[in-house]
């Protein structure tokens, strides 16, 4: 689904990857871990295209097609979705509205009829059950006045609205209590399927305690270091990165 | 996603679509202004004697005067003697006894801008549309539709100078009782000289059965428009009102000088709502509408109520700022505004609210947006008169800036002299984040809806006060507006 080959990104004239390589298959889940400042956000930022990063060499291929020539919206449209670590604020702007209108430049995108008001708001009844969202978050303001936790399952419960092929989670679980993590993993769990890559970056191996992972990469130095299965996720936790760093 | 360069480049490309110009044949009186052109235009509108004197009085004073500089605009001083005062269709010169009277450019005009004079295909047209319209063009009044269903209802809706002659009792009585004419530079000229605009007196305890729209549309080259505008509200009475205005595209600037006068009794309540899309200019400001007006509404009786709705995307420079004045006790004043600045639109505006009476109210909610190079400044005044016990005013202006080239300027002035009444100002400027352009798109919307999305939420204190007619149209208008203003 997902392959990316050499990758070198800079901002602002720093390297921050230098040659990374990773491969995705549909069905898989994903972890990324590794130190700050490691290039984690990075990645994520690039393969959802925001801007104000400088690809200087490598490629990514999303599904046979060149990702890095699309737009933000169009790997939207193609399946991709990021899970915000720092989910904005748009005052004024209804959850919903906002959803619907996401769905719908998608549907038009694929040729199919957009959904009205209806069909649409009987989906999201259905999916924010996934997350325990409370409804009345659906006609508030895209996360205007909503906790950290509140936002991740947000970001979580668009998620399952959106429907994506590749779904990139930029430390969702940071910030979040006990509770607020066991409720998004079980959304998370719930939308794992054979069709659909999960990547989750994080900090912390407890996350993988509650998403178990097929995949944990190491990041470091602005290259994949190191891969392995959750218990390499457990030796990183006892060790530390520079542990990975010294069995090189 | 969009560098300011990008936004900045497709401001430019940014077009304006009511910039049509209708080929009709005009009467217009040639360019200057005398004693002679103001007796012309009353002559012309077969006016009473007191009409001329009034205007000629008003005239005498505006050669006293001279034009104010304190508001944050900067354009060339208008030649006041190169601007024509007076012009009309030719085939309307006496006012149409029915719309099939009236040329069918002109209709087609007002089709073009998505106003329907036609009363059937409003009736069969478009669900729940239920306005009456008096359509302005140029100097002249050309139609009034739905005056039946109103007359039963004992509602007066039309040309204000058919209102001079029909209804002198009225006029007299209430013209310029709320501004004036040595009120301001641009008022006095106005009272010299205006050619046309609506009147409406609803009676007392009458609900008016419908909203009341005019529309403006200034065709003519350097012609100038002097609409004046008098609604009356009786004790008990109700009305809700629509406003809004168009222009061709034209390199040579138009002034646009008017006066709107709004008088509430007891227990009287009027909504105005605006939207005003005069044409702005170009990219380089060339051309575009001078909108010089005055807008004032006097709270006369107790419990009376009036707001001020505006949604503002035209002009190439606004001076405006649409007040009220809170006389009778427990009378309420509100102004919700959003207007909207781009390439090189100059806007100084805002409100007054002036609280005279006991336990007055106001609230003022003030969003201000700014594209291109754009110079926008809310200017706003709240005084509490002596008697103003237990008066209250909430003042909120909020302003967004799209890329880096543009401004926004905040001037409250704020008087106070009774120590009973409580003030609140808030204000803030904000960005549109680019963050806040990513989510939407990575979300699948595209940057130009986004766009749209994050100004919409921007606006929606005053779009969820705005009539639901004029909700759609404004929302449109943004539309239009910002269209390529990002990348």
């Amino acid at each position: 689904m997902l392959e990316i080959k050499d990758l070198h990104v800079s901002v602002d004239g720093k390297k921050i990857l230098k040659g990374l390589n990773l491969t995705i298959n549909a069905g898989e889940v994903h972890a990324i871990m590794g130190p700050n400042g490691a290039g984690k956000s990075t990645l994520s930022n690039v393969i959802a295209g925001r801007d104000g990063y400088e690809i200087t060499s490598g490629s990514v291929t999303y599904k046979g097609d060149d990702l890095l020539a699309m737009s933000p919206e169009e790997r939207a449209w193609a399946g991709v979705f990021l899970a915000f670590q720092y989910p904005v604020e748009i005052p004024g702007v209804n959850n919903t509205y906002l959803l619907k209108a996401g769905v719908n430049a998608k549907r038009k995108h694929q040729g199919l009829d957009e959904l009205d008001a209806f069909d649409f708001m009987s989906v999201v009844k259905e999916k924010a059950k996934l997350v325990e969202l409370d409804p009345s978050f659906l006609s508030r303001s895209v996360n205007e006045g909503f906790s950290g936790g509140e936002k991740k399952r947000n970001e979580i419960f668009q998620m399952a609205v959106l429907e994506p092929s590749l779904a990139l989670l930029d430390e969702t679980d940071s910030g979040l209590d006990i509770d607020a993590l066991r409720i998004v993993a079980g959304g998370v769990n719930k939308l794992r399927s054979a069709d659909r890559a999960i990547v989750m970056i994080t900090h912390y191996q407890r996350l993988l305690d509650y998403i178990e992972p097929d995949f944990v990469h190491v990041l470091a130095n602005g290259i994949i270091l190191k891969t392995g299965d959750k218990s390499l996720a457990l030796e990183l936790e006892e060790h530390g990165y520079d542990w990975v760093k010294e069995t090189l | 996603m969009a560098s300011n360069e990008d936004i900045q480049k497709d401001l430019e490309a940014r077009e304006y679509d009511a910039g049509f110009v209708t080929d009709i044949e005009s009467d217009t009186i040639a360019p200057g202004l005398n004693e002679d052109v103001i007796r012309q235009i009353s002559a012309i509108k077969k006016e009473p004697e007191w009409m001329l004197e009034w205007r000629l009085s008003a005239y005498r004073h505006w050669l006293t005067m001279e034009e104010p500089t304190w508001a944050a605009v900067d354009y060339k001083p208008t030649d006041y003697q190169s601007i024509s005062y007076y012009s009309a269709p030719k085939s309307d010169k006496d006012a149409p006894e029915s719309l099939d009277e009236i040329d069918p450019k002109l209709i087609e005009t007002y089709e073009k801008l998505g106003i329907p004079l036609r009363e059937q295909k409003m009736l069969a047209g478009i669900k729940g549309s239920n306005v009456a319209v008096d359509a302005v063009f140029d100097s002249v009044s050309v139609a009034t539709t739905f005056k039946k269903k109103l007359t039963e209802a004992g509602v007066i809706f039309c040309p204000i100078s058919e209102a001079i002659r029909e209804h002198p009792e009225l006029v007299k009585q209430y013209l310029g009782s709320v501004v004036p004419p040595q009120d301001n530079f641009f008022a006095a000229l106005n009272c010299a000289v205006f050619t046309d605009g609506s009147f409406v007196y609803i009676p007392k305890g009458v609900r008016c059965p419908m909203e009341l729209s005019t529309y403006f549309r200034i065709n003519a080259l350097n012609t100038g428009q002097f609409e004046r505008t008098l609604i009356i509200a009786d004790e008990g009475a109700y009305v809700s009102y629509l406003e809004g205005c168009t222009a061709p595209q034209r390199d040579e600037n138009q002034l646009h000088a008017a006066i709107v006068e709004l008088v509430a009794l007891d227990d009287a309540e009027i909504k105005y709502a605006t939207v005003q899309n005069w044409y702005p200019g170009d990219k380089n400001g060339v051309g575009g509408i001078y909108n010089f007006v005055t807008k004032r509404a006097d709270c006369r009786g107790n419990r009376s109520k009036v707001s001020w709705t505006q949604v503002e995307t035209g002009s190439a420079i606004t001076w405006k700022y649409p007040s009220c004045i809170l006389r009778g006790d427990y009378s309420r004043g509100e102004f919700y505004s959003v207007a909207v600045t781009t390439q090189c639109q100059q806007a100084d505006t805002g409100t007054k609210m002036i609280h005279l009476g006991k336990n007055t109210s106001s609230t003022i909610i003030s969003k201000g947006i700014s594209a291109g190079r754009a110079q926008q400044s809310y200017r706003g005044l709240v005084r509490m008169g002596k008697g103003a016990e237990n008066a209250r005013n909430y003042t909120q202006c909020d302003s967004l800036l799209l890329g880096d080239q543009c401004g926004a300027h905040t001037f409250p002035y704020v008087e106070v002299k009774n120590p009973t009444a409580t003030l609140e100002h808030e204000a803030t400027t904000s960005k549109i984040g680019e963050d806040q352009l990513f989510y939407c798109q990575q979300r699948g919307l595209s940057e130009e809806d986004a766009v749209n999305m994050i100004v919409n939420g921007f606006c929606k204190d005053v779009f969820d006060v705005l009539p639901m007619e004029f909700a759609v149209e404004a929302n449109r208008l943004m539309e239009v507006s910002l269209e390529g203003s990002v990348g």
